[in-house]
Formats: structure tokens, sequence, C-alpha cells
């Protein structure tokens, strides 16, 4: 709990602080518009969602560099599917969902019984999906057009639930159940065991194997599904942009919010505080009137500030060992 | 002789401990000094003044007789004194010249500073060479054994021309003929006029080394024993101030029917050689050998942790299928590896975690964990095995050698073991704790658990166990009765001798 407070502060933080800026640059405060609250929670809701997924891997000690060109090889896919090929809305969205899962569990098998570095399986696979969702699209922006079959669907991802955008009802109710599974479940301690230190977990009788490739095909499931949501926000997939650097604001997010890249380390709450965060410093930069080629400055520049202030409180008195 | 080393009433506080209540230390040039204690008796905060690790907050620390200002490990280099520790120092991606020569490399070319190889190798083999040592200056040190590596510190040692040479439990990942040959070259370096501080739990090399004991007890002189009264009773009254009556538990020795059997076991390390061995229920088998034996690959080969060429084992006359740690957890096979803060605890995670982390689904009803069970269980096994800690939610890397190994016997403990293998169990752990480890063994083996005992240590081997098996490049040469069981058998089937 000690570890997410520093970023949780600074959130409540930068939340209050914004309106106050607002009000001196003159401006009416757009921060804390219906509109706005809105937007960002969808974005949240996004953003969160596949940042779980990411957690989990960085929880086992890996790291996954392949999710923003799974989101466009997915974003493309599934256009083709509903409006080239007409499949039906379900099994289109079974089909994507099952597409992401799938890559997972690549990643997973390459990572434990190949044995290859994760950093190296995802950095080829944001290479390998990038060129091949331009490939399968002929390198064209591909689009839901007027969702002619499928509107349900669409209506569905780019909705609301009693005002509350779809992604971010979705992201509770993914949290709650990923809570559960990471901090009470049997699950969730071998993963913590297995990312602490796999020689002592398999010494104790833990598949440490299995863990590690659930940890890719569980975030696996949550790209498909936040690929899905993505796709509808955007409603035009370019190839070769769509999702571009997104695996960096999950692995931002998981870290800003206490997963140790060692592993071993990490919660759902951090996480989600962490992918909060991230949404409201884009936001700030859009209402502040900062320049937006600064954008990714700032996103920089306080992450960084996070992990050292994270640093800081948490050096704790060196040890004393007597003997 | 005059002292070349006096340490006289050193004081040390740390933030809640008083770690040394004015000790004193006196070494003389060719004198061999044992530096006894339990863990925890200030030894090795007293090692660390020396070395110039912490500083003392009160005493003085004279060398040659005149007053020496050690503020750090350069200090302490320059006024001779060199640290041999107990965890190896070296750097395994280098080779045996680079590390004895590590950042004090001798340079050529001016202002290029560039390494001078050939001077640096020429002089590493001089130190090797008065060693005994027969290695190529520019071997990987991946490639030499545990024994050898801590000879290549010996060596970097005497490059600095050590005088005041400190060795922090040098013999513990050593096997005999190893440990023997240490303490050739300690009796060497001793004639040389070297002056060695030993620190050592085993107290077989102590008698055989030492030219005088020095004993700490609760940071301070408990008193030191000369040459001729170093005797083992001695030794371990002054350590524990009191006398320990039952040190090692009686082995029985009495023949058992086979319960457990490894009838043909191949390992990875040995594929053409074959383990065989069995051990009744109620009996701790002694399972001795050369390090590089194959003893502890045999044991995490049964236990699944390596995959095995060929594994037949027998329980109870049925046999046992295992291919995973899964598989001999579930018929109650357990190991207690060797290295317990690598494989046998998560050091980060607390008592608690890694207590129930075997038996989870235990304390899991419907698949959520109850923290409540969780705490329960743990706290009662820790209380059975007097796990000495504040709560079960101290980290595993707040404890103490002895507690942590108990740690790891407790994961077992809840789970009914009927075989136990215990690989080096009592390895850098103090004579109290010791004793506890072997009486625990001895209940376990009473209560018809079968015993499995790795372990380098002659001693413990030849005091603990029922039987001996005996191994030798990865086949067991011969097994000895509790009559037959003597140094010079262990050693004869240990060297590939016959029995």
């Amino acid at each position: 709990m000690k570890k997410e407070l520093g970023t949780f502060l600074l959130l409540v933080l930068l939340c209050a602080l914004v309106p106050v800026v607002e009000k001196l640059l003159g401006q009416e405060s757009r921060f804390l518009s219906v509109t706005n609250l809105q937007n960002m929670a969808r974005l949240i809701g996004m953003y969160g969602i596949f940042s779980i997924g990411l957690g989990l891997v960085i929880i086992t000690g890996g790291i996954d560099l392949s999710v923003g060109s799974v989101f466009a090889l997915l974003g493309v896919v599934m256009s083709m599917m509903l409006t080239e090929w007409g499949w039906p809305s379900a099994l289109a969205v079974l089909a994507t969902i099952g597409l992401a899962t799938g890559l997972g569990a690549l990643h997973g098998l390459l990572i434990t019984k190949v044995r290859v570095q994760p950093f190296i399986v995802t950095l080829c696979g944001l290479l390998f999906y990038r060129g091949l969702a331009r490939f399968v699209s002929s390198d064209e922006t591909k689009g839901f057009g007027a969702a002619a079959g499928f509107e349900t669907l669409r209506n569905v991802a780019t909705g609301s639930l009693f005002g509350i955008p779809t992604p971010f009802v979705l992201l509770v109710i993914i949290s709650v159940i990923m809570w559960v599974v990471l901090h009470r479940s049997v699950y969730g301690r071998y993963l913590f065991a297995v990312g602490r230190n796999e020689t002592a977990a398999r010494y104790s009788g833990i598949n440490s194997q299995k863990m590690v490739a659930s940890a890719y095909i569980v975030l696996g499931v949550l790209v498909g599904i936040a690929g899905i949501v993505f796709a509808f926000y955007t409603n035009s997939i370019s190839p070769s942009s769509h999702g571009n650097s997104f695996e960096l604001y999950g692995i931002a997010a998981a870290v800003l919010g206490g997963c140790s890249l060692r592993g071993g380390e990490g919660s759902i709450i951090g996480i989600l505080i962490g992918a909060a965060l991230l949404q409201v410093l884009q936001n700030l930069v859009n209402l502040l009137g900062i320049p937006s080629s600064l954008n990714f400055a700032v996103l920089g520049a306080v992450i960084l500030a996070g992990v050292i202030a994270d640093q800081i409180f948490q050096r704790r008195p060196a040890r004393v060992k007597p003997a | 002789m005059a002292p070349i080393l006096q340490m006289r009433s050193i004081e040390k506080r740390f933030p809640g401990v008083h770690a040394l209540k004015g000790v004193s230390l006196e070494v003389s040039k060719g004198e061999v000094v044992a530096l006894l204690g339990e863990n925890g008796a200030g030894k090795s905060t007293l090692m660390k003044v020396l070395g110039g690790v912490h500083q003392p907050d009160s005493g003085e620390v004279l060398i040659d007789g005149a007053p020496a200002v050690i503020r750090g490990v350069s200090d302490a280099t320059k006024y001779g004194v060199a640290f041999i520790h107990q965890e190896l120092n070296v750097l395994d991606n280098l080779d045996v010249a680079a590390n004895v020569y590590l950042g004090r490399e001798p340079v050529r070319g001016g202002p290029l500073r560039l390494v001078d190889r050939a001077k640096m190798e020429e002089e590493t083999k001089t130190h090797l060479a008065r060693l005994g040592l027969r290695i190529a200056p520019d071997t990987p040190l991946a490639r030499l054994s545990i024994a050898q590596q801590q000879m290549v510190e010996i060596a970097k040692a005497l490059s600095l021309n050590a005088r005041i040479l400190i060795m922090d439990e040098p013999t513990s990942s050593l096997t005999l003929t190893e440990t023997e040959r240490l303490l050739e070259v300690v009796k060497d370096l001793r004639a040389h006029g070297v002056a060695v501080i030993y620190i050592s739990h085993r107290l077989g090399e102590v008698k055989e080394i030492a030219d005088r004991a020095v004993v700490l007890r609760d940071g301070a002189n408990a008193g030191q024993l000369a040459r001729e009264e170093i005797t083992h009773d001695q030794m371990v009254r002054m350590m524990v101030g009191r006398d320990i009556d039952s040190f090692y538990q009686q082995p029985v020795g009495e023949k058992r029917p086979r319960y457990f059997e490894v009838e043909s076991l191949r390992t990875a390390r040995y594929p053409n050689q074959q383990v065989k061995f069995d051990v009744g229920r109620g009996e701790i088998l002694g399972l001795a050998g050369l390090v590089g034996a194959g003893r502890s690959e045999a044991a995490q080969a049964i236990f699944g942790v390596d995959a095995a060429v060929e594994s037949r084992l027998m329980l109870d006359s049925r046999p046992l299928q295992i291919r995973s740690s899964q598989d001999a957890i579930r018929y109650g096979v357990y190991l207690v590896p060797e290295d317990r803060r690598t494989a046998g605890l998560i050091v980060d995670m607390p008592i608690r975690e890694n207590v129930t982390l075997p038996a989870l689904e235990r304390y899991a009803p419907a698949g959520l964990i109850s923290f409540e069970k969780e705490k329960q269980g743990a706290a009662e096994v820790c209380k059975r095995l007097n796990v000495k800690a504040p709560t079960v939610e101290t980290r595993a890397a707040n404890l103490s050698g002895g507690n942590q190994q108990k740690v790891v016997l407790a994961k077992w403990l809840a789970l009914e073991p009927k075989v136990l293998i215990f690989d080096e169990p009592t390895r850098g752990i103090d004579v109290g704790a010791k004793a506890e480890i072997y009486e625990l063994m001895r209940k376990l083996a009473e209560a018809g658990v079968a015993i499995i005992m790795i372990s380098s240590d002659m001693e413990e081997v030849i005091n603990v166990s029922d039987r001996v098996a005996v191994m030798h490049e990865g086949r067991v040469t011969g097994v000895l009765t509790r009559e037959e069981t003597t140094e010079e058998n262990i050693m004869r089937l240990a060297v590939g001798g016959q029995s």
C-alpha cells in the first residue's frame, strides 16, 4: 500500500491543481466538465485494461513490447472481418480476442520453452505484427464506415452505461476480478513467488513455466478486449501508426504503480493509479495549452520524477546485520 | 614474538544492537588464531572493523605496535590486511588473472593504460604455484570448482602481500580433500610468517589448524584456549556458555527394511553412471563424497527440479513417476536444498508466505487464500521448530542462517514428509542451531520418515548417519554400516576406491 501512496498523492494533487491553474489563466474549468471527465474515463478504461495485463507480466519479471503493434493488427483484422468479410459481430469479437490470446500464448511458449528473453521475443513481435498489419491491409487505413450490420457492437464499444463510458465499466469489472486473482488467489501468490525467485518457487513445487506463460496469455486476453474498444474509439485504423508505443504507456503505468521491472512486486490498485495518472497528465497538457509537441517530454519527466520520488521514500535505513 | 595485530577494547553499537562490548584480540606473526562464536557473537563485526568496513565507536587497533586508522578497504590493504569472505567474491565471467588483479591491473603503453596481460599472467602464475595450484591464468573462473575459485581468492590475497589474512568460513563449501588442501595452504602461509585469523563453525578443522582459539559470546570475549586445550567440548562450552550434553543425537544403525529405493538414477551431469541406494523408514542415510561427485544433482533429479536421464524410484514397493517437483511433493518426497537463500526460500517474502507456499491450497478454501488460516498454520510450525523471529510476517531475509533453515524445514513438515532429502543442512549455521537441526532430523526419523543427508562435513556424516552411502563421479561406490563408518573408509570410497 505504501508504495502506491506517492503516485496516488501525485494524482490527487494534479486533479486538485488543474482547476486552480485554469482559474488563474482565466479559463473556465474544462477539466471538471462532464464531457472532459467522461472522455478521460474512457481513455483510462482503455489504457487501464491492458496496463493490468502488462503489470501481471512485469510481476513475473517479464516484459511485453509488442502490445502497440498487436493493437494495429487486431484493429485491421477486425475491421476486415466486419466490413469486408461480413462476419457476425460476436464471431469477430471472439476471433479478435482469440487472436490476441493466441499471440500471448505464443510469446509465453517462446519465453518458457524455447527460453528466449521476453524483451527479445516481444521486440520481434513489435516489428513483426506491425509489418503484418500493414501487409494484410495493403497499408491502407481501415475503418468501420457506417457500421452497417454491427451497429450494436459499435454502440456498446463507444457508448456509455448510465453516463459511464463502456471502457471504464469494463475496467472496473476486470480490475475487481484481477484484484481477487492477484491478491487473494493461490494463482496470484504463485505469480509473485515466481517473479521474486523462480528457483525457490520451483523448489516449492510451483510450475513456474506454466505461471509465466499464463501471464502472457492473460495479457493477450486483455489486449484483445482493449484492442476492440480502441479500434472503435479511433474508428480509423492506420496500420502504420495505430497503437504506436502503447506498450510504453502500459509499462509506465505499471512502474508508476509500484511494479518492479525485476519482478515480484506490484498491485492492481497501483497499476490503476498509474494508468489514471498518465491520462490526467495527457489531459492537462491539452487543457493548459502546453504545446502538444511537449506531450512526451512532460510524460517522461513526470514518470522519472515519480520513480525517483518513490526511490527516495522507499529507501529504508540500511539494515544492520550484526554478527 | 611481538604481536603484529592488537585490537583493544573495541566497542561498536548499531541502532538497537550492542554488537561489540570491548572485544580484544591479538595475533602474532606466523600464528593461526581461530575466532569462534555462535552467529551473532560479533565475529564478523570485529573482522569488519579490521577490514575497514565498520569504524569502531571506541577502542584501538594497533598494527606492528603502532595505532592504525582503517577507514576503508584500501586502508586495510595498505596495512596488509586481506579478507577472504565466506561468500566468494570472484567474477566468474573473467579469467583467473583478471580476478587476481581486479582493480589494480598492471598497465603499459603510458597514457593509453593498456592492460599488461603478459605481466599479469606471469605474476598470477607465481602466486598460483605457491598455492600448489596448476591452473592456467587465462582459465575462465566459471570453469573452476568452488574450491579452486576459493584458492584464486587466496592467490589474490597473496598478491597483495597480505600479512594478516582473515578467513571467514573458508571451507563451508569445500569437500574433505579440498579442505585438507586448504589447511595445508594455511599451514604454509603460517610458516611464511603470515598471521591468520580463521573463522569456522567446523570444530574439527579448528582443532587441526589453530595455534590458539579466541571465543566470543554476545559481543564480548568469552575466553581463549591454548593449542593443547582445544577440544570439541571446551570450544562448544565456551561458545554457548553451557554444556551441550548431547550435541549429536546417537545414531541407531540398526537394519531396517527398504522403504525408499533409488533403483537406477542417471543425471544429466553423469548420464552414463547409475546411482543406486536405498533408505529405510526411520533411517538417516548420510550421502558423502567430494564436491562434484553428483550428490546434489542426484537429489535434484529425485526431487524433479532437474530432468533425469533415467529415474526409477520405489517408495514402499510402489514405483514413483517423478517428472517435476509437483510430482515429488505429491508423493511426499521433499528436498531441503543446499542453497537456502536462492532455492530454499524466497527471502523477500515473509516467513508466513514461505511456509505455506508448497501447500497453499490447504489455506485457500475455494481457491481464495485465508490469511488467518495461513498465519495460524505458519505460527504453529514455527513454534514447533523454535524459529526465532518477532512474528511470522518477518521477512525471511532478516533471519539468521539457522532460523532460515528451520523455515525451509517448516515448509515440508506441514506436508507430512515420507522421504526428506537434506542437502548440506547445517552449512554456515551456528553450533546451537546445528544441534537443534540434528535433533529435528532424528525426531523426524523416529516418526518414520526416511532421511537422506548430503553432507561434506565429515564429523557430521559420521555422527549423524545410521548408514553412509559414498558417491564418486556420479555413482555410489559403497555403502557403510554404522560399524564400518570411519573417516578412512569414507575417504577411500570418495576417491573411487572399493569397499
